[in-house]
């Protein structure tokens, strides 16, 4: 099934008896669906590009590269930062637009620039009994009714199948740096990253890798980046020599590994990706004794393997959520992909995904039971 | 502007509504007294009123799930209330109503730097959340022009913006959790001190829907540490378009200014008046604040001059001092007051593309003659949200009905340009009739789908936001089926 237009795409679903599995570029595992495929590349092109107004408009089947190169074009950005997970994941493909909207996939900006929700300014979607809505617009601020665009981003397609998206788009930056401090454990890690991002100094990312390295990232105009830099390094004294990385294309290497968590490639294990309060993540690697793990946003995104059938979930011992992104179909069946909701949040999930996905169409199973 | 006739029967149970929440709450939580409803008959909106049948006040998240969990069982409508600062009428009763008030609920419950984040009961005051973290240098960014007054609970039910959301976001963008109360009293925690939702984002949709999904009761909020420093700039050009045009430069530049305040000819001659800000008797005057350390500022404001000077401004005035900082934002902080001293008006919020700027203010301008009222311009530049001011006089028989359709084709101008019909202050009663014009029917019956989910009644805050005529089979859905 690979619609062409919006149009076909509300005829084909609500003619629909039995369910899809909704595919854009494929880069994301959705774990075992038994469900044919609707491919969405066949929604694609940039509709709209208003640089001065920092407004795109794209069909929900555009890849994320035909978007940069355009955006490149005007030296802008989408700040988000959208994972490229191919590789950790052992995926191939085009990621789109379509499917990094549905994921909610955010980079290590988000705590600074916010998630991609953050960054939707209108969606048009087709909803599971086939009728086209949309919601919000494409201007900067929208109260006019209820929220629809955050709630779409990120319901994984479960509540209706994205065909155009509007987005807030940020100019690129004149320059970054990044500074590095060496071999933290996770306490003093964390420490050290909630220092700088307490701080004035808009630290754009922080993290600490693999090795136990920690990173904080700093951009804009140059003048500002480098007093910014000699300032967080007074504020980062009492946790150790401070390195200046100011090659942008080594910096911008180092933050692409963080977004991408490379460090986790070929890892032996399932992969998860957990969100907990920042201060929370040292009690989180000590509870699950991940074989390998990479902190990001100051502490409150883990990103941790863990030997297969571990369930994660039961042992992190810490409000917040984990989401399983690379395992067998195995685990994917046994574990869930994502963390079940206590009992008066999964009832209003269900609501809505009946109300939007009354015959059961759309990615059933993937974000808790259907119906 | 029409409202649902009230209930006879929930009218003629009154007594037995009052004795059923006086068992589980303080008396004096429960105003019934006609003299002391009226306290509640409006919000900020004051052309309509209507007093409640009774005002609650409850003190605690517990209190406030038995109130609501009575007036489900009674099919008694409640419309929750922050400060009641609301310019849409989001707050304004029906006589069959209670109004549940969260003004007593205003403490804060915890607050941790390290993590960056405030938890605080809703009924606190925007200003007050960042007082209560002042001694650290911290703040809460969203800064709505009423701030001294308007509630958490407000700002989240309307989704709240504010001057410096251009660098900040708005409310959505800086909150992480809420305890929400749903309408049949069950309490449910959703979000938390983390950055992202597990499940569908739920918390999304709950900012911004003008107290309709369920009552929320405490909030954690994202902090930041304050800036440095700010300092503001007045660029005064001699056309509407250019001063648009400098504007797009600026944002396409990659300077983030914190604010663009644009205010036009109407609004600097009011002013001036008023309050003899000293600003220049211009088409267009921009007021642009940049943060950051003293160098930082001076290389932001450099570059601002760079881009503003190819624009032929009449006057480019950089503050020297806190002095001066104070009287380039004087004006644009008395304009509303200057506007209402000369007379009655009425705030409007739409939101435009910002390339449509030139043109939409062209039509305003043109319709000001057709309808015979005045009208000035100030508004949010970075981000094209308008908020023309349109002059009447409430004493007059006609005028606000006129200043009403007025209203209604500028905002239906904003949509026909690519925008919206608020940008922060909400849909309320104001706007709700207007939906129509923005969103399809099946845009709106996705929207009270949500609705149907989480107050199946329909018994919260039920003839707002949609068309009456198009909520109607909804709202009378609950009495069909007892």
């Amino acid at each position: 099934m690979k619609p062409t237009s919006e149009q076909e795409l509300s005829e084909l679903i609500a003619d629909a008896k039995t369910p899809f599995q909704i595919k854009g570029g494929g880069t994301r595992l959705t774990g075992l669906l038994e469900a044919k495929t609707l491919d969405m590349s066949g929604l694609s092109g940039i509709t709209l590009y208003e640089p001065g107004a920092l407004t795109l408009v794209a069909q929900a089947g555009t890849t994320i590269a035909d978007i940069e190169i355009a955006l490149a074009a005007d030296n802008q950005r989408l700040a988000f930062e959208p994972a490229d997970l191919r590789d950790v994941l052992g995926t191939t493909g085009d990621s789109t637009i379509g499917g990094v909207v549905a994921s909610n996939a955010s980079g290590p900006r988000r705590l600074s620039a916010g998630a991609c929700r953050d960054f939707m300014l209108g969606v048009r979607f087709v909803d599971g009994a086939g009728n086209v809505v949309k919601n919000g617009g494409r201007v900067m601020k929208n109260v006019t009714g209820y929220d629809l665009v955050k709630l779409m981003s990120g319901a994984h397609g479960t509540l209706g199948v994205l065909s155009e998206l509007s987005l807030k788009v940020l100019p690129t930056v004149e320059m970054q740096v990044c500074l590095r401090l060496p071999d933290l454990n996770a306490v003093q890690a964390v420490r050290a990253m909630s220092a700088a991002l307490g701080s004035p100094f808009e630290v754009s990312g922080a993290a600490r890798n693999v090795d136990g390295m920690v990173l904080l990232r700093l951009e804009g105009f140059d003048a500002s980046v480098r007093y910014r830099a000699a300032s967080l390094i007074k504020v980062l004294a009492p946790f150790g020599d401070v390195e200046i990385v100011d090659d942008q294309d080594m910096c911008a290497t180092i933050w692409r590994d963080i977004r991408d968590a490379r460090g986790l490639i070929g890892a032996d294990g399932n992969l998860w990706r957990i969100s907990v309060k920042p201060s929370d993540a040292p009690h989180v690697l000590e509870a699950l004794k991940p074989t390998m793990a990479q902190l990001d946003w100051g502490g409150g995104l883990i990103w941790a393997v863990v030997p297969s059938g571990t369930d994660v979930r039961a042992k992190m011992g810490v409000s917040g959520h984990a989401t399983l992104m690379r395992a067998s179909n195995d685990d994917f069946t046994r574990l869930g992909r994502f963390h079940p909701e206590p009992a008066p949040l999964a009832k209003i999930s269900m609501g809505l995904r009946t109300r939007f996905d009354p015959k059961g169409l759309l990615n059933p199973g993937l974000m808790g039971a259907t119906s | 502007m029409d409202m649902p006739r009230p209930d006879p029967i929930i009218l003629s149970r009154k007594a037995e509504l009052v004795a059923r929440l006086l068992a589980v709450l303080p008396s004096d939580a429960v105003i019934e007294d006609e003299m002391e409803t009226r306290a509640y008959e409006c919000d900020a909106l004051t052309a309509y009123k209507c007093p409640p049948l009774l005002a609650v006040l409850p003190r605690s998240t517990q209190e406030v799930s038995h109130v609501l969990r009575i007036c489900h069982d009674m099919n008694v409508p409640v419309v929750p209330r922050g400060s009641g600062t609301s310019l849409a009428g989001g707050a304004l009763p029906t006589a069959d109503c209670v109004i549940l008030g969260v003004a007593r609920m205003n403490d804060v419950l915890d607050t941790d730097y390290a993590n960056r984040v405030i938890r605080v009961q809703t009924g606190r005051t925007n200003l007050s959340v960042s007082g209560a973290v002042a001694e650290e240098n911290f703040f809460y960014a969203p800064d709505p022009s009423s701030q001294l007054a308007c509630a958490i609970a407000g700002n989240i039910a309307m989704n709240s913006g504010g001057a410096h959301c251009l660098k900040y976001g708005v409310t959505t963008n800086n909150l992480l959790g809420v305890t929400l109360v749903m309408m049949d009293g069950e309490i449910v925690e959703i979000g938390g001190a983390h950055l992202d939702s597990g499940g569908l984002d739920l918390l999304g949709v709950i900012c911004g829907s003008e107290g309709q999904l369920g009552v929320v009761t405490e909030a954690t909020l994202r902090i930041l540490h304050k800036p440095e420093g700010a300092r503001p700039v007045l660029v005064g050009f001699d056309s509407n378009e250019v001063a648009g045009a400098c504007v797009s430069d600026i944002i396409k530049a990659g300077v983030l200014p914190v604010a663009i305040e644009f205010m036009d000819r109407r609004v600097i001659e009011v002013i001036e008046n008023y309050a003899h800000a000293g600003y220049p008797l211009c088409e267009a005057v921009l007021i642009i604040e940049v943060e950051g350390s003293e160098s930082e500022i001076d290389a932001q404001l450099t570059l601002i001059r760079e881009i503003a000077e190819r624009h032929n401004p009449v006057e480019f005035r950089e503050a020297r001092d806190g002095d001066e900082a104070s009287r380039i934002w004087l004006g644009r902080k008395s304009a509303f007051g200057a506007m209402g001293q000369i007379n009655d008006y009425m705030c409007l919020d739409g939101t435009i593309p910002v390339s449509s700027l030139p043109m939409v203010l062209r039509r305003i301008g043109e319709m000001s003659k057709e309808f015979g009222l005045d009208v000035g311009n100030v508004f949010h530049a970075g981000d094209g949200n308008m908020h023309p001011l349109i002059l009447f006089d409430a004493n007059k028989e006609g005028d606000l009905a006129l200043c009403e359709a007025f209203g209604a084709e500028i905002l239906k101008l904003c949509v026909e340009a690519g925008g919206c019909l608020t940008g922060e202050h909400g849909v309320g009663i104001e706007k709700r009739d207007l939906m129509s014009y923005q969103y399809a029917p099946n845009d709106l019956a996705a929207q009270m789908a949500i609705k149907d989910v989480f107050d199946p009644k329909w018994l919260l805050n039920p003839a707002k936001v949609f068309p009456l005529d198009v909520s109607d089979s909804r709202r009378t859905m609950q009495v069909a089926a007892e």
